[in-house]
């Protein structure tokens, strides 16, 4: 009988495990040694860690690098913290078309990156609506160079993901707050807390794994940030908003294909994705 | 007259309301965008235009959208189905089979949810390069097929799966494969929507993989068509965002109608 049930076992995952195996477990290790591999196009031979140091000689690979966090450091914390913020006022019992505000703040994860991108890409020219508006309320003189100033473009990127992002976390925030217990808000009520007391005090604590959880996807998918630069701003304006995996692409498919480098490259997204998923896990794990 | 509550829930309305605005604009935008020739688009304007039709007419001039739309909803379909498949089974497989060695092996599954595409993309090039797949549809697919997020969801769902269904079914002498196609599946059909739901905005919306593998017209899917609309040095935005449009309703139906398994799909995986 347990010799049976485990051949069923076995029967069931099988099919997922070999699809994995062949199209990520294998790949990963041929990436690794992808990345001792010297020499464009076609002929490569094993450099050892030639790659490695050639890192820390590449410009290019830092700005990628630099640009990557600035958006990780920048756009996760206060997308996280609108998020919170939204479904905490969401979270009052009293409120009235909470459903309705529900589904207006979650409709851009309907969109498709590419397509949320090219609205950007239009609202943001030079001589799009956006600049239209801020010069019609005199708020500034002249356009702003969203997409052709090295600052305004970062700005810009991190304001689409925001965009784009901000309601699906919130939609986590209201699920995990709907199993806080209300009566803790009513005390806090009696005892006179105000609004900002009970956030801080009841909704942040409360929410703490889901709060980890979100910071750990984000973390994930900003340091993969790809279609939003590809189809905005192409990387641009000179190369003060490309990231790592745009500089992968490009280093692959757009300059004479490098395979070996841009394989050394990824393995950076690898390790820093491992390191920074660690340290969160730890240092959630301390003040628990 | 406003009651006292509602009066101290001012500053709340009045947040939610710029947040909503702030949300919805680009979506108007885009809508009234597609009405509008390319010089008022650029010029900011705000009101519906006349051009929906020639902008269409034009887009249907510069790439073949049926054959794309097919192609699109061919990938996603397809995708998607074979991946409720797949993955149900193997979250079913893991819960209900509970063994040791299977345990770990889940863990080492669920460790590569972290693998950046970035790094796998290079080596998937080279294995459908070698196996002659490169710009076709299979190639789109076949990679998204065991999605790890859809098993871990899957699990976790069929803890809730009623022990005692199996043992009656099992006492009737069925067998494993017939309690999964005939109990398991019609009982979670709710599970079922809302992986169809995160699957379907997936593959619908997928990017780099097919940019890399799809190379030729043929082949290629809306959010490759739109983008290299719009990558042109001058684009045509009444064109682009008319495209826009066509690539973003199928979504937005699909969201508006499913709404409910939308939110349950995406948090219930977490709570």
């Amino acid at each position: 009988m347990n010799r049976f049930v485990n051949i069923n076992g076995w029967g069931f995952v099988s099919l997922s495990l070999a699809l994995i195996l062949a199209f990520a477990v294998y790949p990963i290790i041929q990436s690794l040694w992808l990345s001792t591999q010297v020499g464009k196009g076609v002929v490569t031979e094993f450099g050892g860690l030639t790659n490695v140091y050639r890192l820390f000689r590449d410009p290019l690979f830092k700005t990628a690098l630099f640009n990557t966090f600035i958006f990780l450091l920048v756009q996760v914390p206060i997308m996280l913290t609108l998020a919170l913020v939204l479904a905490n006022t969401l979270n009052n019992p009293d409120l009235k078309y909470k459903n309705l505000f529900r589904i207006a703040i979650f409709l851009p994860c309907v969109t498709s990156l590419v397509a949320y991108s090219l609205l950007f890409k239009g609202m943001f020219s030079q001589d799009g609506v956006i600049n239209s508006f801020l010069l019609n309320l005199h708020l500034i003189n002249e356009p702003i160079g969203w997409l052709t100033d090295p600052f305004w473009a970062k700005i810009t990127i991190i304001t689409a993901i925001t965009w784009r992002w901000t309601g699906y976390n919130m939609i986590f925030y209201i699920a995990a707050l709907q199993n806080v217990d209300r009566s803790i808000y009513e005390a806090a009520d009696l005892e006179g807390a105000n609004a900002f007391q009970k956030f801080t005090r009841i909704t942040v604590p409360m929410l703490k794994p889901v709060i980890l959880f979100t910071t750990v996807i984000s973390t994930i998918g900003t340091l993969q940030l790809f279609d939003e630069i590809m189809n905005i701003t192409n990387g641009g304006p000179a190369n003060s908003t490309i990231t790592l995996s745009v500089y992968i692409y490009k280093l692959s498919f757009q300059y004479v294909p490098n395979f070996g480098y841009a394989a050394t490259v990824s393995y950076v997204i690898v390790l820093i994705v491992a390191l920074l998923s660690i340290l969160q896990f730890k240092v959630a794990g301390k003040d628990a | 007259m406003i009651s006292r509550t509602q009066k101290n829930l001012l500053p709340s309305y009045a947040l939610l309301v710029v947040f909503s605005l702030v949300s919805v604009f680009p979506f108007i935008w885009l809508i009234i965008g597609a009405t509008n020739a390319n010089i008022d688009i650029l010029r900011g304007s705000m009101t519906f235009g006349t051009e929906l039709a020639a902008n269409w007419q034009k887009l249907n001039d510069l790439v073949n959208l049926p054959l794309v739309l097919w192609n699109t909803i061919k990938v996603t379909m397809l995708g998607t189905l074979l991946t409720l498949l797949v993955a149900s089974m193997a979250g079913y497989g893991f819960e209900i089979f509970k063994s040791r060695a299977r345990e770990r092996v889940y863990q080492l599954v669920l460790l590569t949810l972290m693998i950046p595409f970035a790094a796998l993309m290079i080596p998937l090039f080279k294995i459908f390069a070698t196996i002659g797949l490169l710009d076709t549809h299979a190639a789109v697919i076949i990679p998204t097929i065991a999605s790890v997020f859809i098993i871990f969801y899957f699990r976790q769902a069929s803890k809730a799966f009623p022990s005692e269904l199996r043992e009656a079914a099992r006492v009737d002498g069925m067998k494993e494969w017939q309690i999964f196609f005939y109990i398991y599946m019609p009982v979670m059909k709710s599970t079922y929507a809302a992986a169809f739901i995160i699957m379907f905005m997936t593959n619908w919306n997928n990017y780099l993989w097919p940019l890399i593998v799809l190379q030729s017209e043929d082949t290629k899917t809306i959010t490759l068509v739109i983008s290299s609309l719009a990558s042109a040095y001058s684009p045509d935005y009444g064109v682009v965002l008319t495209g826009t449009l066509v690539a973003t309703i199928p979504t937005l139906i699909v969201f508006l109608i499913m709404q409910r398994h939308f939110v349950h799909g995406m948090t219930g995986s977490v709570k």
